[in-house]
């Protein structure tokens, strides 16, 4: 059964001010038309150029469902490409990453191509003369993805040709990236330290939304930041506070912490938590590091590079960035109720190593699938997931601090409890869902 | 029961099969939930390391799946027993299957011994059962007439795979 396809007014109506139709977690139908018109419409994370530093590099990704290409070509240019023959349909790489060296040959018939995707050979090519092939849609070669912008190391690309242009799409919101990169001396990020993944039974704007959930650290995350908590109190008087403990314990922080860090809100959807402060300001220094900034940055700029603790961005569609401790998560939709989590990290270049170790930690303790954090996030999604088959009620209430004229506001600093972020994020779903239709 | 008790060592230097017998008691513990006392099988300064990565060397500048200290360790058992750990309500449970563990090397002066045990692990929670399958590295050395676990390494076949919840230890 159909009721969304090319219906815009059916899926605006999914989306109220302050609620939305439990559809837009559960509805298969809802999610393809996201992977038909959603993603598409909207400059969505590829990758990080330091994963392929060189000519031939490869790594293979998915913009929604769709499976791509980021690929260094000969001159140095990073590129987007389909990851699929134009013969058959093959998906041409059979690892995630490598070096393909200076052409792709596809595994089948071996149609080969030059890094930017261009045929380059055909065996046999005989077969083809007068069929009238050099019009088909196979002679291109591998399509390219038409609009690719590297910002500052950071590939997004955007399937549909017209809609916002990069800058439009993101405005302000780069500033996080900003200071993320501006956090290495040498201005500089790269990929480190290996990608954790971890699979989760539910809807993938279950997580996106909840990067900005600061009413449920301290009831979700009791069971493992407050036992944190409780076995470090008994610790004898004048121990050294271990990092694995000053990472989890600010999560069992009181409301009025988060409500006093804020919240930002930027245009399309993108925003951050952890305005003034964050769970991320009371980390011990890091021997070195501040003379380093300074020597690169000087004093007063290093600190207030520094001095920024934005918590988690949210850049919609479907990533999150937490530019105090380098790490990205992209959250990749696979089915309505299955999203694959990927959690990144990322090593400030010329900066000391603790930093780097500091952040795998991280990673591990909170996003791994054998974090304690982590279970208890999954467990509240999953169970949404089920209880949103109810039909006791087909909505879901995004309704905390809500003020009637927010819609029109943008660049503006909230309480830090707020569900705005959600509801903003909803605004741009509506947005770039049915951009076109 | 009586096999279940931790058994002091006869002498000095353990044999092969109270190296074996400890490995396996140590499973056992864990399919058992007696956490507390599974604990205790680990020195102060132990470490359990599951790497991400296949062959994986470095456990500080490479992400892994857990790389934990006793106070973590502690941490997790102190969690499995809490009133409002949602994500054991209901409970998981646990399965060991293991191979003979292998004595891969002792060394008596240095007080270092090291097994390696392949095995199947399944844990379960509601509707779900899952099979991973491993190999156990346990380095063990002697304290106050003991064995002690000094690190465990757990190497899983598909580490580089994408999980749902692994809750309890392997
Ligand atoms: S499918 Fe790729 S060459 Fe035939
Ligand atoms: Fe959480």
């Amino acid at each position: 059964m159909t009721r969304y396809a090319g219906n815009a007014a059916a899926l605006r109506a999914l989306v109220r001010e302050q609620e939305v139709h439990r559809d837009v977690y559960v509805s298969e139908e809802v999610f393809q038309l996201e992977m038909e018109h959603m993603f598409p419409n909207s400059w969505v994370y590829v990758g990080h150029d330091s994963q392929v530093p060189n000519a031939g590099d490869y790594f293979g990704t998915t913009i929604g469902t769709q499976p791509v290409l980021l690929v260094r070509h000969t001159d140095g240019k990073v590129h987007v490409l389909h990851n699929r023959c134009p013969h058959k349909g093959t998906r041409i790489t059979s690892e995630t990453c490598g070096n393909t060296g200076k052409f792709f040959r596809c595994p089948y018939h071996a149609w080969s191509f030059k890094t930017d995707g261009s045929l380059l050979a055909i065996p046999l090519k005989k077969g083809y003369e007068n069929t009238g092939f050099e019009q088909s849609h196979a002679a291109p070669g591998m399509a390219p993805v038409r609009h690719v912008r590297n910002y500052r190391g950071f590939v997004f690309a955007k399937i549909n040709g017209g809609g916002l242009d990069f800058e439009e799409f993101f405005g302000e919101s780069l500033s996080s990236f900003d200071n993320m990169i501006d956090r290495s001396p040498a201005g500089q990020l790269k990929v480190a330290g290996g990608v954790l993944r971890y699979m989760h039974n539910c809807n993938w704007k279950m997580l996106v939304e909840n990067q900005t959930d600061t009413c449920h650290p301290m009831v979700a995350h009791e069971s493992s930041a407050g036992t944190v908590v409780e076995v470090w109190k008994k610790a004898p008087p004048g121990t050294k506070k271990p990092m694995a403990v000053e990472i989890i314990a600010p999560f069992m922080s009181p409301y009025e912490f988060f409500e006093n860090m804020g919240i930002r809100i930027w245009d399309n959807g993108h925003g951050h938590t952890g305005v003034h402060h964050s769970i991320h300001s009371d980390y011990s220094a890091v021997p070195g590091y501040f003379e380093k900034m300074t020597a690169a940055y000087g004093e007063e700029r290093a600190k207030a590079i520094l001095g920024e603790n934005r918590h988690n961005t949210v850049y919609f569609p479907n990533i999150m960035i937490k530019g105090p401790i380098q790490l990205l998560r992209h959250f990749k939709p696979i089915a309505a109720n299955k999203t694959l989590v990927e959690s990144w990290t990322f090593q400030l270049v010329d900066a000391p190593d603790m930093l780097l170790e500091r952040t795998l930690m991280y990673n591990r303790l909170i996003n791994a699938p054998t974090s304690i954090v982590g279970h208890d996030d999954l467990e509240m999604y999953e169970r949404a997931q089920e209880g949103l088959h109810s039909n006791g009620n087909e909505w879901v209430n995004l309704q905390r601090l809500y003020s009637p004229d927010e819609a029109e506001q943008t660049n503006v600093a909230v309480n830090g409890t707020s569900e705005w972020p959600m509801r903003h994020q909803f605004r741009a779903w509506s947005k770039f869902m049915t951009m076109g239709m | 029961m009586s096999m279940l008790a931790e058994a002091p060592l006869k002498n000095a230097v353990p044999t092969d099969q109270e190296l074996i017998d400890f490995v396996v008691r140590e499973a056992r513990l864990i399919d058992q939930q007696r956490f507390d006392e599974w604990l205790d099988m680990y020195a102060d300064d132990a470490f359990y390391w599951m790497p991400l990565e296949w062959n994986q060397t470095d456990p500080r500048l490479t992400c892994s799946l857990m790389y934990e200290d006793k106070l973590l360790l502690s941490i997790r058992v102190e969690r499995l027993k809490g009133a409002r750990t949602f994500s054991q309500k209901p409970k998981s449970r646990c399965h060991h299957v293991l191979q003979t563990p292998q004595v891969d090397s002792r060394d008596a002066a240095a007080n270092s011994y090291v097994t390696w045990t392949a095995m199947h692990y399944v844990e379960t929670r509601l509707e779900e059962q899952t099979l991973y399958a491993a190999w156990a590295t346990h380095h063990l050395s002697v304290e106050d007439g003991k064995l002690r676990i000094k690190l465990k390494r757990v190497d899983l076949i598909n580490c580089d795979a994408a999980f749902g919840n692994i809750q309890l230890f392997m």
